[in-house]
């Protein structure tokens, strides 16, 4: 065998030349060297892209399921849970997620979590889609330094999730009124924000935050008044009936509106300090500003029904101030029941006659109003109960000058100070009506009764006689009159024969004076006629003697 | 066995093409059949390195192949991205045990089969060995057949991406591991097709 082989191996000479050109073949190692190179690149790329892994805790887990529910900022997916663990303590759910390597400077100490699910409220509707989708875990990016891994997640998502641009105001209120989060806020009736925070403050009021949208944030100036528009605001007034609301949206969830306040009140600071304050309604809050209460205590000898706490104090005419109390005092020396009304005063709402006493010098105090009100007083000022409305009853105060009363003491040294009172004249009104009712007993009423009683039997008596006896008799005298009257009719008919009798008869007796008148005439001429008898006729008129003649007999 | 004697004792080549028996000695220096003018090779040369290479780029392929997901399914149900392995668990947990079982012949079992299998055949190829040279070309043969089989996961990611196209309700779409995973089943086929069985009874001392 190995003899046979040796030959054809000495022809193999060739061979060297066939391997010069299998290069071509080695080319196959492309092959692996690419597929190489491609997966060590596929491993770069992802261990580039290997981003954070985070923890977030939340009080549950609803809905969060490992590997499906993802973590979205701005709707869009950067990463997404990768394990659902409770917390040592039992008390959380630490939810871990894994984010993409481009979410990592997202991650600061501030930046907020909180699982999506659907929402439906007054004003909005949010995440509806997790209803079929399930939920999500958003995310809103913070402002601290980055580098946080661990969260605590909201349990109620942001009001504002993707930082619009804008400003937040925070609002001072005594109470929200049927503000709910993500109530409108209104610029002159446009929708230029939202509620997005309320908070109880420890002192029991409120703060509610607002947002305002970027453009118009720069209307929110310092002297703005921001004002609860929840509901609708009917207004009976002396021009009619006048509703107002912002819109329908805040007439179910609430709402706040906010315009420029009076301009007086402009500061030169164009900076916001502070927080606002949110106003019941629109008049109060462009009521220009009523400085600090001053208090006043007024006594009646007089019962005040009627008379609310928060029942206006007028003077002349213009709300000053509202009562804050309605006491009953004890006044010894008379062993008398005053009644003690406590109210507060606003003294700037006076106008201009405030600015005089301010512009005097005076500082705003009890000492300043003391001395103003003793000069009133002196000029007639005095307190009474005003009925407000005879409907309802309802008093007020009401703080005038009364000239013709009779002067009253005035100490000005009276912590709170004590204005002098006189009755109102609701109750004077009273009296006298009281006295008019007197007279309206004191008359005979009952005789008067008695008589007017008699004459209308007597009345009815004649009547019935009338009825009775006159009634037939007065029918028929009308039918009698009826019946001469028909046959005057008849009689004075055209046709009657009465009528044509009468006609000939005239006639005739026309004829008759006619032959009459012609002897008279032929008598005028001829009167020796009457003695010699008629002569015949010369005369050319023989017509007229002829028809003489012939009337003649 | 040896009662059988190689072509190369005999000093003859057959042409592949037209089955001539040609003599070495005549064998001009194109090396080219004297009927057909088909290239005529004693051995197809470079045999077990082609097949290496090939093999190890199928193997390389193999990791991005399973690593990467190869179907993202989204919609209503949730956005998904599936790898082969977590289909297979996906459907082994909801119950489909017997898709779970197929779809892991196809894509797991037979394609590191074939790694195994051609890996062996050039070992021995390699060390020349004379061991179980009938159940190695029989592996051989097995090899050749099974390797479109896998081809069976591409095609199904190719139908449901194809035809799952419902907007919101559902989408399917395929995703860069299905692309891995079909140059596997390629370049393990071009493996086994650059491997020449006859390797397997020559005796070269």
């Amino acid at each position: 065998m190995s003899a046979g082989s040796r030959p054809p191996s000495e022809e193999e000479l060739p061979t060297p030349a066939v391997q010069s050109r299998s290069w071509l073949p080695r080319l196959v190692w492309v092959v692996p060297i690419a597929a190489a190179v491609i997966g060590i690149s596929l491993l770069i790329k992802n261990w580039e892209n290997q981003g954070p892994r985070i923890t977030i805790s939340f009080l549950t887990g609803e809905g969060v399921q490992v590997g499906k529910t993802l973590v979205k900022y701005r709707d869009v997916t950067v990463g997404r849970v990768s394990a659902v663990v409770l917390s040592p303590d039992h008390k959380t759910v630490v939810v871990t997620a894994d984010l993409t390597k481009d979410a990592e400077s997202l991650l600061r100490a501030d930046t907020q979590f909180w699982i999506v699910r659907p929402r439906i409220g007054v004003g909005s509707v949010s995440g509806l889609d997790t209803l079929l989708s399930g939920v999500y875990i958003g995310m809103k990016a913070g402002a601290a330094t980055p580098g946080e891994r661990q969260f605590v997640g909201l349990e109620n998502p942001p009001a504002l999730s993707h930082g619009p641009r804008g400003r937040e105001l925070q609002l001072r209120a005594a109470r929200a009124g049927s503000l709910a989060i993500g109530a409108p806020v209104y610029f002159r009736q446009f929708h230029v924000g939202r509620v997005i925070d309320e908070n109880l403050l420890s002192d029991g009021s409120t703060r509610v935050t607002v947002f305002v949208e970027a453009p118009y944030d720069g209307f929110v100036k310092p002297v703005t008044r921001f004002w609860n528009a929840s509901g609708i605001d009917v207004k009976l007034g002396a021009d009619g009936l006048n509703v107002q609301t912002e819109s329908l949206a805040a007439v179910l969830a609430g709402g706040i509106a906010f315009d420029d306040g009076p301009t007086e009140a402009v500061s030169a600071a164009n900076d916001i300090q502070g927080d606002f304050t949110l106003y019941k309604n629109e008049t109060e809050a462009m009521a220009p500003p009523d400085g600090d209460p001053h208090y006043i205590r007024m006594r009646f000898s007089q019962a005040l029904r009627g008379l609310d706490v928060g029942a206006p104090v007028e003077f002349v005419g213009v709300n000053i101030g509202s009562v804050v109390a309605v006491d009953l005092g004890y006044e010894p020396r008379d062993k008398s029941f005053p009644v003690v009304v406590t109210a507060k005063l606003y003294p700037r709402r006076m106008g201009q006659a405030y600015e005089v006493l301010a512009a005097q010098g005076k500082t705003e105090s009890d000492e300043t109003l003391a001395v103003f009100a003793g000069t009133l007083v002196n000029r007639g000022l005095r307190a009474l109960p005003r009925s407000a409305s005879l409907l309802t009853g309802k008093l007020y105060i009401a703080l005038d000058f009364l000239p013709a009363s009779p002067r009253v003491a005035f100490d000005a040294s009276i912590r709170p100070l004590e204005l002098p009172t006189v009755n109102g004249t609701f109750q004077e009104l009273e009296a006298n009506i009281g006295r008019l009712v007197k007279k309206v007993n004191d008359l005979p009423l009952e005789q008067i009764v008695a008589d007017l009683h008699t004459d209308l039997k007597d009345l009815h008596e004649t009547l019935g006689e009338l009825h009775g006896r006159v009634l037939p008799s007065a029918v028929d005298t009308l039918s009698a009159l009826h019946s001469t009257l028909d046959s005057a009719g008849r009689t004075l008919d055209v046709e009657s024969p009465l009528q044509r009798s009468l006609t000939e008869t005239l006639s005739e007796s026309r004829s008759t004076l006619q032959a009459v008148r012609e002897l008279a005439d032929y008598l005028d001429r001829h009167p020796d006629a009457l003695l010699r008898g008629r002569r015949p006729q010369k005369l050319p008129h023989t017509p007229s003697a002829a028809s003489s003649s012939e009337a003649k007999p | 066995m040896t009662a059988f004697k190689q072509s190369l004792e005999l000093g003859l080549i057959r042409c592949p093409t037209c089955g001539l028996a040609v003599s070495r000695v005549s064998l001009r220096m194109d090396r080219r059949c004297p009927r057909c003018q088909d290239r005529i090779e004693h051995r197809t040369p470079l045999s077990t390195e082609m097949t290496l290479a090939w093999l190890i780029a199928g193997i390389v392929f193999y990791i991005p192949a399973n690593l990467l997901p190869v179907m993202h399914t989204g919609g209503l149900p949730g956005e998904a991205d599936s790898t082969i392995l977590g289909g297979i668990f996906e459907f082994w947990r909801s119950g489909d045990w017997d898709i779970a079982l197929l779809i892991f012949i196809a894509s797991v079992a037979v394609p590191f089969t074939k790694f195994i299998a051609i890996g062996l055949l050039l070992f021995t190829v390699r060390k020349n060995s004379r061991w179980q040279q009938h159940q190695r070309t029989a592996l051989y043969r097995i090899v050749e057949f099974i390797g479109y089989w896998s081809m069976l996961d591409v095609i199904v990611v190719a139908l449901t991406s194809a035809l799952m196209q419902f907007q919101m309700l559902g989408t399917a779409e395929p995703r860069p591991g299905i692309a891995f995973f079909c140059a596997v089943v390629a370049v393990t086929m071009l493996s086994a097709l650059s491997f020449d069985p006859r390797l397997i009874w020559d005796r070269r001392t």
